[in-house]
């Protein structure tokens, strides 16, 4: 298990590895944090003939939250993530967890520290795993990744940005620089719950949630992502299966079966496409009964968006409020 | 006083090395080495058409390619296999490279030497085997029907058949009032010691002598399989057992195709040679186990007492047959457990299919076995309403019937008699320390709280310390070091720190001032290797006897420096006193110093032996009659049979009501293994053994399709547990010394393993009122018998 | 199908760099100035095993998954298996080999290992001690759940994991009693660089 073999390129700015990656084309990679890369080119199951070493460019490094959060909770604050941030970086950060709970609440279940110390939540998104938390999360925000080339900038939305399985729309010679996980607004809980073989391991079925109530408690809106349960991540909108009720009067469990239903999950050695649907619907009711606890939460002044997971899971474990970033 | 050592929980000798990255494993030796990679093949059974190395001609760096074309002499016959037995009509093993035909994915076809192992996986890539399909006979059901053949000449894929009984199984079981009959289910896994296989050889031309470092459990078998393939003479051959990273069964196995062809790459060459197995390749072309069909007829009276039980099993063996039919022996002799069975008939058949060798892992066949016998025990507590304990507990041998005599023949040939054991008292203390009786109060608490939880319980006896023999070497150096060997090797389970306590305690000496090496045939030629669970008690009893024939001599040499009767003396931290009168003594150096007389004088010790440094008798000689030079003795251990110990293990399990995640709360372990050397280092074994019966049991399954590819051939997908994975385990135990030996010692090293899937399953069924047949059980699994049984 | 490769003299080949284009790499590991020249696909597992000879660090999986190779990249734990050296010429890296006190006795989390019995084939330690190492450094007293969180991204095939937990919380008891100068080199920017026996200074 050893790479093969390839040139090696270390430019220092944006624009060095935009004009590399035009020069080596098809044969080029991007090396980010090489937790996803360097496996596969350990197994050879890729071996790309030039890497792109993206960990010096100068100014890629920021996890930061741009734009303020209105007091009245109105949302504009986005949580932008650059290309070289590892995931330790963002789940660490105290402005990103507060702005974007969710954030955090997924990273906990990306693989195991160590990992996250390296990977990056860009790589991660590029990488277009369907089991990889940050796709569900970034589709469930309806966030975007910024792509540059030397041809241009873009911005692309989630849900054009990831493809297929393991397939993002990022050309060969584009560069993802930053991905923008908008904060949703103040009366919003979230909550990521998943099940995993083993503790950090990827989810059979992980289920990301958003629920949004007024200031009467009625559900405004709730809405599910979830990976691990087709080749791209799937964003469900529940908000007309919950129904215009208040926060007391969902029936959570009625809107986990529905979600089940509507999904096609595949089998693999861990689960058959049966159990996971099943897992699905539980994971659903689990995720949205977090986070609507968490949105009343919010307007009962409580603590706000506790960054944790709903801790029914075995694999589920908090690592709130340990270690600022 | 030197304080006892033998019983004492002291750290371990080895440790400081192994923390601090002083340890030495195979790979870390010679980083000039030329490196070795091979082309195996992807399919599971095919012809070989082709093999064109044209592509990898270019590759700079490469060395050597070597096919089975280039094996001369014995390196061109198949490899040995290893245990014969008579039930083992077709036995096959494969040729160090392959012969035409390949039998599983993995099979090495091509090895390719070159300047460094990227290097030689890029030749790799480059070299063009053309296979002709075939189709493969694929998992236990296909191999059984017999209608593919793995191997053309065996027909039925029916490598070997036997049966055993003791006593009229049939008709005690036609007779008994209750029958039932279970279909049992157990699935593959494997050894998967962190560190891979590895071998490295260097060929001196001037000495005509190989050196080979293997990370091997066997090392003085490996080093007369090498001299034999290679036709070279064994003293012109040493292997050498380095710091291994773990064992679990997998390295027992030998010689494999790796540690005969990296020695003929090292002598054709000229040049050091070294391979190190990666993770891909141990998952492919290492070996497996575990993989059982069992079908149990019992017969039983209404109080649960066994009248008649009958037990086939069909066992997959994989691809070819080195290690000859063990397991399924130590299955069908073992799955007895502590229990009488009435009449026993115990039939096997060890089939073929095309996936990857089966060999023993930790456990060796008993964690079928078990789960067999376990499963029985509360299939029969289920029908007649009882509790499970309490079925148990009627069926066990008492200690008063011991040794008790099972009339069978066990895996070394020798009759299956329980030397000793008090397995009445193991299952009191178990029900104490799991709280059984109180159960039934937390299950209610449980359920109150929608939660649902469920208690296991299974018992073992595990034949230990299998003959024929160890040796052990102990030497007094004229510094006082007392420098020990013994051939068999070590995989961490501180052989450096237990034998140096048996041997310091013998002598007489601080633990501190002994050096134990192992696994090394330049010090100890004559072993047989460490399996079995036989370490402690086969080269501990060894060490023991030659540190006592030491003693002896010292007594005797000490006895002539001061003119005392040897009876009257004592040695005592590391000094040789005359009992009762302080101050008169010589210390084991100096002993060691006057055991060898010298002419020459190269240090100061020295010059206390030369012919000059004291008076001496003129009419004896230097050396006297029938005594040696030096302060030095070997003994050797050859047990009668085996000694069985056993354990009975408990456990409570959470299964989630919607999700089926299973999480263990609580796990308790009482076990008897006899006299304990170090109880911190058993303590370890048992952790160990329970954390991989855990594997077995919830997560670790080697997963082959159809076509024969293992899809799961990675640590990301063969699911080995992680810290939160595993429980605390809460361990208690009795020390029931074995009569068969002179330290009383059993083995501990698989006791751990054996009672998982059986307690386990145990537990879960408990929890969900849902029979469990198979294991491991994953939640999807447990999910789709939650659906199935509901409807 | 032999094919040997051999000179005219016939003399075996022996190209070390495989015809790659070699980089020259520099780090300070352990707080010492080392370095090689590799070819760019040198995994840094591969680079401090063999370029560099210290075999402290293992490899178990090479995807990732079992922690053998857990190294320290300024201060905080990463895979080394899944790096090329090549990206850390520059980088501080800190081993098991770096994890003993100055004077070459065992450091508190290896002390801590001995005491608890937390090894056994002592494969996957020298990951584990990095691990934990770094670990206290943020939560210096951690309890048991913690500690037995701090160490699950690693795989131990012999220990069952229980004296590693009580290792961890062994370690955290001599951090808190120890003197703070007993604790290993972390070779911050400024302060002396020590260099270990045997090992050479290079200049970067
Ligand atoms: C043992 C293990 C367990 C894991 N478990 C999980 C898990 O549970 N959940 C999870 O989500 N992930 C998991 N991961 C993956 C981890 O999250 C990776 O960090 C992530 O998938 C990729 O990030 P990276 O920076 O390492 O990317 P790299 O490996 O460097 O790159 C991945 C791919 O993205 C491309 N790429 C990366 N960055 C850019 C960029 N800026 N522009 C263009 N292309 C780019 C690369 O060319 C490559 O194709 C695990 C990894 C390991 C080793
Ligand atoms: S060798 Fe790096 S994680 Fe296993
Ligand atoms: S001590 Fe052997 S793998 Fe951990």
């Amino acid at each position: 298990m050893k790479p093969s073999g390839f040139t090696y390129y270390r430019p220092e700015t944006v624009e060095e590895a935009l004009g590399v990656l035009a020069e080596v084309g098809p044969d080029g990679k991007v090396i980010a944090g090489g937790q996803s890369l360097v496996p596969m080119m350990n197994m050879r199951l890729a071996a790309p003939g030039c890497l792109v070493d993206i960990n010096r460019v100068s100014g890629l490094d920021f996890a930061r939250v741009d734009g303020v959060r209105g007091a009245a909770g109105d949302g504009h604050a986005v949580v932008r993530v650059g290309a070289t941030a590892r995931h330790a970086d963002v789940e660490r950060n105290a402005a990103i967890r507060a702005a974007v709970p969710l954030l955090g609440q997924a990273l906990t279940h990306v693989a195991h520290p160590t990992i996250r110390n390296r990977g990056t939540s860009v790589g991660s998104l590029v990488h277009a795993d369907p089991a990889g938390e940050l796709t569900a999360v970034l589709a469930l925000l309806g966030g975007s990744v910024e792509l540059r080339s030397v041809r241009g900038t873009r911005t692309v939305g989630a849900d054009d940005f990831f493809v297929d399985l393991l397939e993002s729309c990022v050309e060969p010679d584009e560069l993802a620089t930053a991905a923008m996980f908008p904060a949703s607004d103040g009366h919003t809980g979230s909550a990521w719950v998943e099940v995993a073989r083993r503790n950090g391991d990827y989810a059979v079925c992980g289920v990301g949630a958003l629920v949004t109530v007024d200031d009467d408690m009625r559900i405004t809106d709730a809405r599910t992502a979830y990976v691990s349960v087709g080749p791209r991540p799937v964003v469900l909108d529940a908000s007309g299966v919950v129904g215009d009720v208040t926060l007391d009067n969902a029936d959570w469990g009625a809107t986990g079966r529905w979600a089940a239903g509507q999904l096609e999950p595949g089998e693999d050695i861990h689960a058959t496409a049966e159990y996971r649907r099943h897992l699905a619907g539980v994971l659903t009711q689990r995720a949205l009964r977090a986070a609507a606890g968490r949105a009343a939460g919010h307007r009962t002044g409580g603590s706000s968006g506790g960054n944790g997971t709903t801790g029914e899971t075995a694999a589920a474990r908090d690592h709130a409020g340990r270690g600022e970033g | 006083m030197t304080t006892r050592s033998l019983g004492e929980p002291i750290a371990r000798r080895e440790d400081p090395r192994l923390l601090t990255g002083q340890g030495r494993y195979v790979d870390d030796i010679g980083h000039d080495a030329l490196e070795v990679a091979f082309v195996r093949s992807p399919h599971a059974h095919a012809r070989i058409v082709d093999i064109d190395v044209m592509g990898a001609l270019d590759v700079d760096g490469l060395v050597a390619i070597y096919t089975y074309e280039d094996l001369q002499g014995r390196m061109a016959e198949p490899l040995p296999v290893l245990i014969p037995h008579p039930a083992l009509t077709h036995g096959r093993t494969p040729c160090a490279l392959a012969d035409g035909e390949v039998n599983h994915v993995g099979e090495p076809v091509v090895m390719v030497v070159a300047t460094d192992r990227y290097v030689a996986e890029d030749a790799c890539d480059r070299i063009v085997v053309q296979y002709e399909a075939l189709p493969p006979v694929v998992g236990i059901e296909a191999a059984r029907a017999g209608e593919l053949l793995v191997h053309d000449d065996v027909p039925g894929n029916v490598s070997a058949h036997m049966v055993q009984e003791a006593g009229d199984a049939a008709s005690a079981i036609a007779d008994a009032p209750n029958v039932l009959e279970l279909d049992l289910e157990i699935e593959r896994s494997a050894s998967t010691p962190l560190e891979g296989k590895g071998v490295h050889a260097r060929w001196d031309p001037d000495d005509q002598s190989l050196r080979v470092y293997t990370s091997t459990q066997a090392s003085t078998s490996v080093r007369a399989a090498v001299a034999a393939k290679l036709e070279l003479p064994v003293d012109r051959v040493e292997v050498i057992a380095p710091d291994v990273g773990g064992g679990f069964g997998v390295k027992i196995v030998h010689p494999w195709p790796e540690e005969i062809l990296v020695p003929m790459a090292a002598i054709r060459l000229g040049r050091e040679v070294k391979w190190t197995e990666d993770r891909r390749e141990h998952f492919v072309s290492s070996a497996h186990e575990r993989g059982q069909l069992q079908h149990v007829r019992v017969g039983f009276d209404d109080d649960g007492r066994l009248r008649g039980l009958d037990v086939t099993v069909w066992h997959d063996n994989g691809a070819y047959t080195p290690y000859g039919i063990i397991v399924p022996i130590i299955t069908t002799t073992q799955l007895l457990g502590p229990y009488k069975p009435g009449a026993y008939r115990a039939e096997f058949f060890s089939l073929y299919t095309n996936t990857l060798i089966v060999t023993p892992y930790r456990g060796a066949g008993r964690p079928q076995g078990c789960f067999a016998m376990e499963r029985t025990m509360d299939a029969i507590a289920a029908h007649l309403g009882l509790d499970r304990v309490t079925v148990r507990e009627r069926n066990l041998i008492r200690p008063d019937e011991m040794p008790y005599d099972q009339g069978l023949v066990f895996q070394d040939g020798r009759p299956l008699i329980y030397d000793s054991g008090d397995y009445p008292a193991t299952m009191e203390k178990l029900k104490k320390l799991v709280g059984w009786e109180e159960f039934e109060e937390y299950r209610a608490t449980a359920r109150a709280e929608g939660r649902r939880v469920g208690i296991g319980v299974a018992c073992y006896v595990e034949g230990t310390g299998v003959g024929p023999y160890e040796g052990g070497f102990v030497k007094v150096e004229t510094d006082g070091t007392v420098v020990v060997a013994t051939g068999l090797t070590t995989q961490g389970q501180g052989h450096q720190t237990v034998f140096a306590q048996v041997v310091a305690d013998e002598l007489g000496v601080p633990v501190e001032r002994v050096v134990v090496t192992t696994g090394d045939t330049r010090r100890f030629g004559y072993a047989v290797g460490t399996f079995a669970s036989r370490a402690a008690v086969m080269s501990g009893n060894a060490v023991a006897l030659a540190a006592r024939k030491v003693r002896e001599k010292a007594l005797r040499v000490a006895g002539e420096a001061l003119e005392a009767d040897p009876r009257d003396l004592e040695i005592d931290d590391g000094e040789v006193r005359v009992k009762g009168i302080p101050g008169l003594s010589v210390p084991l150096s100096t002993v060691a110093v006057l055991s060898n007389p010298l002419r020459y004088a190269f240090d100061d010790e020295a010059k206390r032996a030369t012919q000059f440094a004291s008076p001496a008798d003129p009419d004896k000689t230097p050396v006297a009659d029938g005594e040696e030079p030096g302060l030095e003795g070997t003994g050797y251990y050859s047990p009668p049979r085996s000694t069985f110990a056993n354990g009975m293990h408990a456990a409570i399990v959470e299964t989630d009501p919607d999700t089926a995640e299973i999480s263990i709360l609580r796990y308790c372990v009482v076990h008897d293994c006899g006299t304990l050397i170090n109880p911190r280092i058993v303590e370890g074994q048992i952790h160990g053994g329970v954390a991989q019966g855990v594997g077995g049991a919830l997560y670790e399954r080697m997963v082959y399709d159809d076509a024969g590819q293992l899809v799961n051939a990675s640590f990301m997908d063969f699911l080995m547990p992680y810290s939160t994975e595993v429980p605390t385990i809460e361990a208690d135990h009795l020390q029931t010394p074995s009569p068969l030996n002179p330290l009383g010692i059993k083995g501990a090293g698989e006791a751990g393993v054996i009672p998982g899937a059986a307690v386990l399953a145990s537990a879960i069924e408990d929890a969900e009122g849902i029979r469990i047949r198979r294991m491991p059980i994953s939640p999807s699994e447990l999910h789709h018998l939650r659906e199935a049984t509901a409807e | 199908m032999l094919v040997e490769v051999r000179d005219e003299a016939g003399n075996m080949v022996n190209d070390a760099s495989g015809g790659e284009r070699l980089h020259e790499v520099s780090m300070v590991v352990n707080g010492v100035h080392r370095s090689a020249a590799v070819p760019a696909r040198r995994l840094l597992s591969d680079f401090l095993r063999h370029d560099l000879g210290l075999t402290g660090t293992h490899v178990g999986c090479e995807h990732g998954v079992c922690g053998a190779c857990t190294v320290l990249l300024g201060g905080r734990p990463i895979r080394a298996c899944l790096q090329f050296a090549v990206m850390h010429d520059g980088a501080e890296i800190t081993t098991v080999e770096g994890c003993a006190r100055q004077d070459g006795e065992l450091g508190t989390v290896q002390q801590a290992f001995r005491d608890c019995h937390g090894l056994q084939c002592g494969f996957c330690t020298p990951g584990f001690v990095t691990t934990i190492t770094a670990y206290l450094e943020e939560n210096p007293s951690p309890t048991e759940e913690e500690a037995r969180e701090a160490i699950a991204g690693n795989l131990c095939r012999c220990t069952g994991y229980q004296n590693i937990v009580a290792s961890v919380l062994r370690a955290a008891e001599l951090r808190a009693t120890e003197p703070r100068t007993m604790e290993p080199r972390t070779s911050e920017p400024g302060t002396t660089v020590l260099r270990a026996a045997g090992e050479a200074e290079v200049s970067p």
